[in-house]
């Protein structure tokens, strides 16, 4: 079990400064993944925020997650252009290729799937930002043979890493 | 000689961050004396990646989708654009009246300076409005000026901006707020990414100087989580402006001060409510409440607060140095200046334009947008996101102003407008907007939380070939309800997506509901794919459809078995002698 000496620096910025419960539950996302029920708990008592409170704000916003993610997040973006240009047929591949639906990760552990709302890409439409520790990649006009062949080469890589 | 390379997440995305890197070791391979540098988003995103090379005399050649293994031939040809030289790659004389037909002012450094380096800003007269508001102007100075523009807020609701200052400057209080929502939640806008991305000095310089105006020391921008690289270059920029003093204690020597930090959101449409966002700032569910007070008396903390979104800030210093009166000779009588607007959907040439407000949507959508994808019909244009609406291509020659789109029934909005031709099915797209709106409504109020949720309900079993006699009807009486039992902007909008498609497009709700075909052949549940006769028997549907479905001897006319068909449309992709049709 953790110890949350990670949240420490965060805590000691952010816990007693009025209105910081969103940045903190942000830097605790980063630094775990997902906000677990422990997570806000911890985060409840060094703050002397009610834990409801808290679980209020964390489901309130898209963002935050109580689910640990895949190592790979693929955020599909869901805006209207790309509504208009497919995005559901491209979900639909993502879905067919990887088993996994929105909200879903992949039993390896490598990717996760999220509809978002709106990648502001609009004009590269349909898009989907793909993020890790490795940073973020955009990914724009896709099809559902390239959404494909992208998610294998980012699962290559990643077999790549553990291998090295 | 230097080259730039636009790195707008548009132009990154297309892979202009490859190409950039490839620019750099082939130069360095060659020993050649240039400089590689970036710039944001300069609107045309339909080119990227965009290589603008100035040679010695600064004068600019634009090449566009350059990919990392056209970098050597460029090289080659010494950048040239001449006639006789392969120039696949130069910009084209119609892609380059895309930019020229524009009127430009939010827009005015994108794509032309490096946002991570404010002596790019500078160079073109960045942060001497600032001086001039400091050492020149009283507060009310300023916001005369404002009045005299005519601006008008770009978030959405098109409030004018001087109202909202002169308000927060006449509440008394030594301690004030000056917001910027960043946080661009309709679907389908990007304009103000793109300011953020492209020329975050911009809006840094109009938020100190509404600061100014309305007496704040503080200003927070707000800033969706999405746009990872918006909040670096902004964080950036704010950086080097504490640096050179524009940002901090006595600004200019004129004994003002004022600092800004960002606040990330952390994704809720609702949050484009002011008081939403000022709870959302303070901690909290991103909850509206009821107004007044305003925020101008009791915003953040109880305290004066002003808010405005990222387009209106960028104009700011533009009319302080140019004078209210010019930004107020461009638009309308009542719309004053330009406007951003985010093309995209089944466009041709996407991307962002500023236009004077007044514009028609035929002037934008074909003169500046260049027509429909593949050269079809032209059927409708969205506007306004999920508060907005869809006009249909009769209205098309409708001046694009406050007043003239609002009396059709949908709103300039932010500036979004997504494009649909005649595969796109209205009642889709409003049970697409109700799906939008049901999961962001923060639920405080009935009718918009149990209403949107009917709503999308009715309009799912439309498009799924389900639909009743007397559900239009259902519609248009939900629709009234939630409008007059919502709080706030969300629920009192959410319908329009519905009513405006209902208005324009009753008989493609009709062919769902009474004839069970989805008129745009676009809802799975009400057509068929079918093969003509001019099917060759070639075999390559029947040997890509994933389910088998297809059937037929090699050189004979294939057949669908409709049993057993799931509507990939695998089948209609792959065929290259357009034997398959929807029916």
């Amino acid at each position: 079990m953790s110890d949350f000496k990670e949240l420490a620096p965060v805590l000691d910025q952010y816990g007693r400064v009025p209105g910081s419960l969103i940045t903190i539950l942000q830097k605790a996302q980063d630094i775990y993944g997902y906000l677990s029920k422990e997570t806000i708990e911890y985060i409840a008592d060094a703050t002397g925020i009610k834990p409801a409170k808290i679980y209020g704000v964390a489901t309130f916003y898209a963002q935050f997650r109580q689910e640990p993610i895949g190592k790979y997040l693929i955020m599909m973006c869901k805006g209207t252009a790309c509504h208009v240009n497919g995005a559901d047929l491209i979900e639909e591949a993502v879905t067919e290729h990887l088993g996994i639906r929105d909200g879903e990760t992949t039993e390896d552990g490598v990717f996760t799937l999220n509809n978002v709302a709106c990648l502001g890409c609009c004009s590269l439409a349909p898009v989907m930002m793909v993020k890790s520790n490795e940073g973020e990649e955009t990914y724009g006009n896709l099809t559902k043979d390239t959404v494909k062949s992208i998610l294998d080469e980012i699962k290559g890589r990643s077999q790549e890493g553990i291998a090295v | 000689m230097k080259i730039i390379i636009g790195q707008g997440s548009c132009g990154i995305a297309t892979g202009a961050k490859k190409t950039a890197s490839e620019f750099e070791r082939q130069i360095r391979d060659r020993n050649l004396d240039i400089q590689v540098g970036i710039t944001g988003c300069v609107g045309t995103c339909y080119l990227e990646p965009i290589v603008d090379v100035y040679d010695d005399q600064n004068h600019l050649t634009r090449h566009v989708k350059v990919q990392p293994q056209d970098v050597e031939k460029i090289l080659e040809s010494h950048f040239s654009c001449a006639l006789g030289t392969d120039s696949s790659h130069c910009i084209t004389r119609e892609d380059q009246e895309v930019i020229e037909k524009q009127k430009r002012v939010v827009l005015r450094n994108c794509g032309l300076i490096d946002p991570e380096n404010i002596s790019d800003y500078t160079a073109l007269g960045g942060y001497q409005a600032i001086q001039k508001v400091l050492l020149e102007m009283t507060p009310q100075d300023v916001i005369e000026e404002m009045k005299v523009s005519g601006l008008r807020g770009r978030g959405g609701a098109g409030f004018p901006t001087w109202f909202k200052w002169n308000a927060a400057l006449s509440n008394p209080g030594s301690e004030k707020y000056m917001v910027c929502n960043a946080d661009e939640g309709d679907p389908g806008a990007f304009m103000d990414r793109s300011v953020l991305e492209g020329d975050p000095h911009s809006l840094i310089e109009g938020m100190i100087i509404g600061g100014y105006a309305i007496g704040a020391n503080q200003g927070i921008i707000y800033c969706r989580a999405e746009y990872p690289l918006a909040i670096h270059r902004l964080e950036v920029a704010m950086a080097q402006a504490r640096e050179k003093g524009y940002l901090g204690k006595n600004l200019f020597g004129s004994g003002f001060n004022f600092d800004l930090r960002i606040k990330a959101g952390a994704g809720a449409f609702v949050c484009g409510e002011e008081t939403a966002l000022i709870a959302s700032l303070e901690g909290e569910r991103g909850m509206p409440r009821l107004k007044p007070p305003f925020p101008a008396a009791k915003g953040y903390w109880q305290k004066p607060t002003n808010i405005n979104n990222v387009e209106t800030f960028a104009n700011v210093p533009w009319i302080i140095l140019n004078g209210g009166a010019s930004f107020g000779a461009m638009g309308t009588e009542q719309s004053k200046g330009t406007k951003v607007f985010a093309l995209a959907g089944k466009i041709k040439k996407g991307g962002l334009v500023e236009v004077p407000m007044g514009m028609t949507l035929r002037e934008i959508i074909y003169d500046i947008g260049g027509g429909i994808k593949n050269d079809r019909e032209f059927k409708a244009v969205q506007m306004g996101g999920p508060s907005g609406g869809c006009i249909p291509a009769s209205l098309i020659d409708t001046p694009v102003d406050y007043e003239n789109i609002g009396k059709i029934g949908a709103i300039v909005g932010s500036g979004g407008m997504i494009v649909m031709d005649e595969t796109t099915c209205m009642v889709d797209m409003a049970r697409y907007f109700l799906d939008f709106t049901r999961k962001e409504s923060c639920g405080k109020c009935n009718y918009c939380r149990i209403g949107t949720k009917r709503m999308l309900e009715i309009l799912e079993r439309i498009t799924q070939g389900k639909g009743e006699d007397g559900d239009i009807e259902l519609l248009e009486e939900l629709a009234e309800k939630i409008k007059d039992g919502s709080m706030c902007g969300l629920g009192q909008t959410a319908p329009n997506p519905v009513l405006t498609t209902i208005k324009y497009f009753r008989n493609e709700y009709e062919d769902h509901i009474y004839n069970h075909t989805c008129t745009a052949k676009s809802c799975k549940n009400l057509f068929q794919f079918v093969i003509t006769e001019k099917c060759t028997g070639c075999t390559v549907c029947a040997r890509n459809c994933p389910v088998n479905a297809i059937q037929g001897e090699r050189k004979q006319l294939h057949v669908i078995d409709q049993d057993v068909c799931t509507k990939c449309g695998k089948c209609e992709e792959v065929c290259r002698f357009d034997a398959i049709i929807r029916k």
